[in-house]
């Protein structure tokens, strides 16, 4: 039972450092610009995409796929941004929603037709396939993998939030946006690098992601749920609330499927709608 | 000076269009009776639309999970029909209580919140109801659906295979739905939901019960949608847990801003085009459909802000103020 207990918890764990992962950047640019994007996991598809290729056809490392994974979600989402979302930024959250749903189903509707709906997966290295064996339990290595490039991952971004100017300049925009551009910071300019940064971290989740939960191209739409969640429990712009968010969904969600399985996702959803209730801004939002 | 009441009277005045329209709804039993069945389906998304308008283009809340209610009706049906009497009319009163009955009661937490959290509850209940219905598969019949009765007609009528019958009566139920929402809108009750829709802020401030208000509108809305939920269990004989997909929900979206939300006919108007484009394209891949579909939505958002209907709407105007012009 303990050891069991253990498993969840870690497993959960990993499993929430991947949602992390995905919805970190969403969080960012929500709580900056107000910005609804449901399109975000279609990022993440871009990059799982992008790994998958780059393995299958070109054999290259899983290990080199995934900065590229990185670029190319960051890539894309510069166009994104400069021509379509842009121009919605003082629209309703209506015009928002449906703007991004609309790039959802196309981007699932063109996954679909250049890679087939079929679940995609990819090699890992040897060293990664393994488990380890630690005081009477096995971890399995992936995990812990994705476990250490998170909180690498978490605090390059915390050490470059708070720490450099540019940081400095996207805190500022998410407090309090008018005044920011009052005081001369070049708002526009931090949102686009700080989408195409999102953007980004989304598409090496999405990488990550192939080996724990598979990619097809529903994937933009199935993991949605679950990133909205994170973040509109996290509080909009906040890094650690995503963090903390992450960690408690990733953990649930593994807890519900072992002990109550017949319960599915039920539990997730209560547990997010009874949160939102409680704090409508999420655990650490100001607004 | 137009006294308030003269402008309801001139608000509510049937227009010849309108008449044409409805007029023209008859036409496909004539002109094209192998379509019927397809008709049926369309006014039934019609009327999902229609319900869906009241909420997001009058009183001006979005809701990502408005399929719940549908499917909630759908289900009562197929259950009634299933358990206790094939009588179809009661059942559709009944269905459309217990969506209603749901509806007020998520009315009381949906209408204190905006923004990410509205729209974050209204897609965690329709997902909860979703979860819900597929785990209680030994009343609902989980991933497989509803099966196994069959509702035989309509006030004596029998439903052909042609669907004849099934359109009349989607119609018809359509249209009286149609009919008491023309009402509601033109009410000044109407006209307080318009008011909060622009400026949320300002209408409880000239003492209009504001939430009150917005519970109101949130239960007749959850009515009709039940009301529509229960006319596609009835025409088809059969409840896919479809009904209560975060899919429908988004789709119905869709068909009311293609439309043109708040204007009524908005939503029938995307409902035909949105159906019988389906009904044509998607009979290669249903995967592809969508592409077409998040084409249209950017365009629509980018380009016709107002939906099909505010373009029209926008381009008439500016055509009789040229001639206008034009004459002075």
């Amino acid at each position: 039972m303990l050891s069991s207990l253990a498993g969840v918890l870690f497993d959960g764990f990993a499993y929430g450092m991947l949602l992390f992962l995905l919805s970190v950047g969403l969080s960012v640019t929500l709580g900056m610009m107000n910005f609804v994007n449901l399109a975000h996991c279609s990022f993440a598809m871009v990059g799982g995409y992008t790994t998958v290729t780059l393995a299958g056809k070109f054999g290259w490392p899983f290990l080199a796929t995934l900065p590229m994974a990185f670029l190319a979600a960051a890539v894309i989402s510069f166009p994104l941004e400069r021509f379509f979302f842009r121009r919605l930024y003082r629209a309703s959250d209506l015009d928002q929603c449906l703007l991004t749903i609309g790039i959802v189903f196309i981007s699932v509707a063109a996954f679909a037709w250049f890679f087939s709906t079929e679940q995609q997966s990819t090699q890992v290295p040897g060293w990664l396939q393994g488990s380890v064996q630690a005081g009477g339990m096995s971890f399995a290595a992936y995990r812990i993998f994705l476990i250490v490039t998170a909180l690498i991952t978490t605090g390059l971004l915390i050490w470059g939030l708070e720490y450099t100017r540019f940081g400095a300049q996207v805190r500022a925009a998410v407090d309090n946006q008018r005044m920011a551009r009052g005081l001369g910071v070049d708002v526009d300019r931090a949102f686009m690098l700080t989408f195409a940064l999102g953007g980004g971290l989304a598409g090496l989740g999405g990488a990550l992601s192939i080996q724990v939960i598979g990619l097809d191209p529903t994937f933009a739409l199935n993991y949605l749920v679950y990133v909205l969640i994170v973040v509109a429990v996290g509080g909009l712009g906040s890094v650690g609330g995503s963090f903390a968010a992450a960690t408690v969904l990733g953990i649930s969600d593994m807890a519900g499927k072992y002990y109550f399985p017949w319960l599915g996702a039920f539990l997730i959803y209560l547990v997010m709608v009874a949160l939102l209730m409680w704090r409508p801004v999420g655990l650490f939002g100001k607004r | 000076m137009e006294s308030a009441k003269d402008y309801f009277r001139r608000e509510v005045r049937w227009r010849p269009l309108e008449i044409a329209f409805w007029l023209a709804a008859l036409l496909p039993f004539v002109a094209a009776p192998s379509y019927l069945s397809l008709a049926s389906q369309v006014a039934i998304t019609a009327l999902f639309a229609l319900s869906l308008d009241l909420l997001v283009g009058y009183a001006g809340l979005v809701s990502l999970g408005h399929a719940a209610f549908f499917g909630v009706g759908a289900y009562s049906a197929g259950l009634i029909a299933k358990h206790y009497w094939t009588e179809p009319i009661s059942a559709l009163f009944i269905s459309a209580m217990v969506s209603g009955m749901l509806g007020y009661a998520l009315s009381h937490i949906i209408v204190r919140f905006r923004h990410l959290a509205l729209i974050m509850l209204t897609l965690g209940f329709g997902l909860l109801v979703h979860e819900a219905a597929n785990s209680a598969s030994a009343l609902t019949g989980g991933a497989d659906g509803l099966q196994g009765f069959r509702v035989p007609g309509v006030l004596g009528f029998k439903f052909d295979m042609f669907g004849r019958t099934a359109y009349a009566y989607s119609l018809l139920v359509l249209f009286v739905c149609f009919l008491i929402c023309r009402r509601i809108i033109h009410s000044p009750f109407g006209l307080a939901l318009r008011g909060m829709r622009e400026n949320a802020t300002r209408m409880p401030a000239i003492g209009a019960p504001s939430q009150a208000h917005l519970r109101k509108a949130y239960t007749l809305s959850a009515i009709m949608a039940g009301i529509a939920g229960a006319l596609l269990t009835h025409t088809t004989s059969t409840v896919s847990l479809e009904t209560l997909s975060f899919g429908r929900s988004a789709d119905v979206l869709v068909i009311l801003i293609l439309g043109g939300a708040g204007r009524l006919y908005g939503g029938i108007l995307g409902a035909i085009i949105y159906m019988v484009a389906r009904d044509q394209f998607s009979g290669v891949n249903p995967q592809y459909w969508y592409f077409w579909i998040g084409l249209l939505l950017v365009a629509v958002v980018m380009f016709l802000p107002n939906g099909i209907l505010g373009g029209l709407a926008k381009f008439s105007r500016r055509t009789s103020s040229t001639s206008a012009s034009a004459r002075s």
